[in-house]
């Protein structure tokens, strides 16, 4: 059994504060929007969520490509970790997405093509994890496991192409919107600084608990060659 | 006497051809699923009621949805074969490429695929008098996205037949990933039957072009990691 890192533990520290300042930055530094009010507030978590997951996904098709060519099971850890992080930020997403829908969009959810197309990148890491549950031999479970995650990872970048392809609700803060767009402000450097330190805060965060996935990881593989090695 | 491997198009060529004569004597596979199909068609009948006014909008919707479902009995079963009888590891020892084994199940997999449309759709438009299905289009958007649900799902029916789940599992494999496919086929071939300018369906006919491309590519470059043992 290894010892925890103190570079764990620093950013175990950081990754509190971060959020701390985060959730400051969003409730009581940034300024009220005027049509929308409050609940334009939840915009900088759905960011800083929305960003991680998307940055996960891709973390995960490049480890898994790497795992495909070095065979390093290490890569796999890192892999299957990426995913589940980020399928549970990409859940938080689509929920602070639905409470800022129902006053903004008066619906909790819509089948709007960006709406949709979240949905189903969700929809693709749960079938990932299904996937890894029914197989048995470590070694061909991380191959599987690789080339799902490369897929699914090409099937992420229509959930932001869609948003310029097709008409959506769906605003989009940074750069050009959509003519059907509904709900978008343009914002103000109060606003600007708030979002990105959510982002900051949430890419800590994700390195922090990817690095502790990896870690158990790690020890249910010592778990699993022990179990092994009692029942021969 | 030639004795070099076979190129890559022979060998593939061959596979799909061993796979057609089997299904020619035995015919198990195109009959289940232009069955299935028919029965799918007959329940969006009456679950959707399709009068003439729904059926304008919902024809691409019930044919896509046909298809794809059809699609996955056809790609577990041909991929099952392959495994219980220990056909793959026969077709692993071949000096052949690996990648000719892709090509060669794709290729079956595909002409079941369209077999069993050109039977349902001729079916379909007789049965709901919708001549509209025989545009020109609308049958290249069917042979395009047909060919990218077929690339992918050929890929992840050879992975799904080696997990313990087997059947259960393709499906729910597939349908996220093909989505892009499905979504551009179908907006397309909808356009198509209501009539749409050329420049409103060339949006979702570029995206189903790209996908296909991407699919069919990563699905040969990655298909060795699937058989390996």
């Amino acid at each position: 059994m290894q010892s925890k890192p103190i570079a764990l533990t620093v950013l175990d520290v950081l990754s509190v504060i971060g959020i701390g300042a985060a959730t400051y930055f969003a409730l009581v530094f940034a300024p009220t929007e005027a049509v929308m009010g409050n609940v334009q507030r939840v915009f900088y978590f759905h960011v800083g969520t929305a960003w991680v997951g998307m940055v996960g996904f891709v973390l995960a098709a490049v480890a898994g490509v790497v795992f495909l060519i070095t065979k390093d099971l290490k890569w796999d850890r890192l892999e299957f970790a990426a995913v589940e992080v980020s399928a549970m930020f990409f859940f938080i997403t689509i929920a602070l997405g639905s409470i800022w829908a129902r006053p903004a969009w008066n619906t909790w959810w819509t089948w709007d093509p960006r709406l949709t197309t979240a949905a189903v990148t969700e929809l693709v890491y749960i079938a990932y994890f299904m996937l890894r549950a029914g197989i048995e031999d470590p070694e061909k479970r991380a191959r599987f496991g690789a080339v799902y995650a490369l897929l699914g990872g090409l099937s992420a970048p229509v959930t932001f192409m869609v948003i310029r392809l097709f008409r959506t609700i769906h605003p989009v803060v940074i750069g050009n919107q959509s003519a059907a767009a509904q709900g978008g402000f343009d914002m103000e450097s109060g606003m600007l600084i708030a979002m990105f330190v959510a982002i900051g805060a949430f890419t800590i965060l994700f390195v922090d608990l990817i690095w502790h996935r990896v870690r158990l990881a790690k020890l249910e593989a010592t778990v699993e060659e022990i179990k092994l090695k009692n029942s021969i | 006497m030639k004795t070099s491997a076979p190129s890559l198009f022979s060998a593939a060529l061959a596979i799909a051809r061993k796979d057609l004569a089997a299904e020619f004597r035995s015919r198990e596979l195109i009959s289940a699923m232009l069955v299935f199909a028919m029965l799918v068609i007959l329940i969006f009948n009456f679950a959707l009621e399709l009068d003439v006014g729904v059926r304008q909008s919902v024809t691409a919707g019930v044919l896509w949805t046909t298809f794809a479902f059809a699609g996955t009995l056809g790609l577990n079963r041909s991929m099952a074969v392959e495994k219980d009888r220990g056909c793959m590891d026969g077709l692993l020892l071949a000096p052949v490429d690996r990648s000719a084994i892709f090509f060669g199940k794709a290729l079956s997999n595909l002409a079941f695929m369209l077999l069993v449309e050109a039977i349902v759709l001729p079916l379909y438009a007789l049965l709901y008098n919708e001549t509209r299905v025989f545009k020109l289009e609308f049958l290249g958007v069917l042979a395009l996205g047909s060919i990218g649900y077929i690339a992918v799902g050929t890929l992840l029916s050879a992975m799904s037949a080696q997990t313990r789940t087997r059947d259960v599992l393709l499906p729910i494999l597939l349908f996220p990933v093909a989505v892009p496919v499905l979504l551009a086929s179908v907006k397309a071939s909808g356009g198509i039957i209501a009539g749409l300018p050329f420049e409103e369906i060339l949006v979702p006919l570029n995206l189903l072009i790209v996908y296909d491309v991407i699919f069919v590519a990563v699905s040969f470059m990655i298909f060795d990691f699937i058989v390996e043992e």
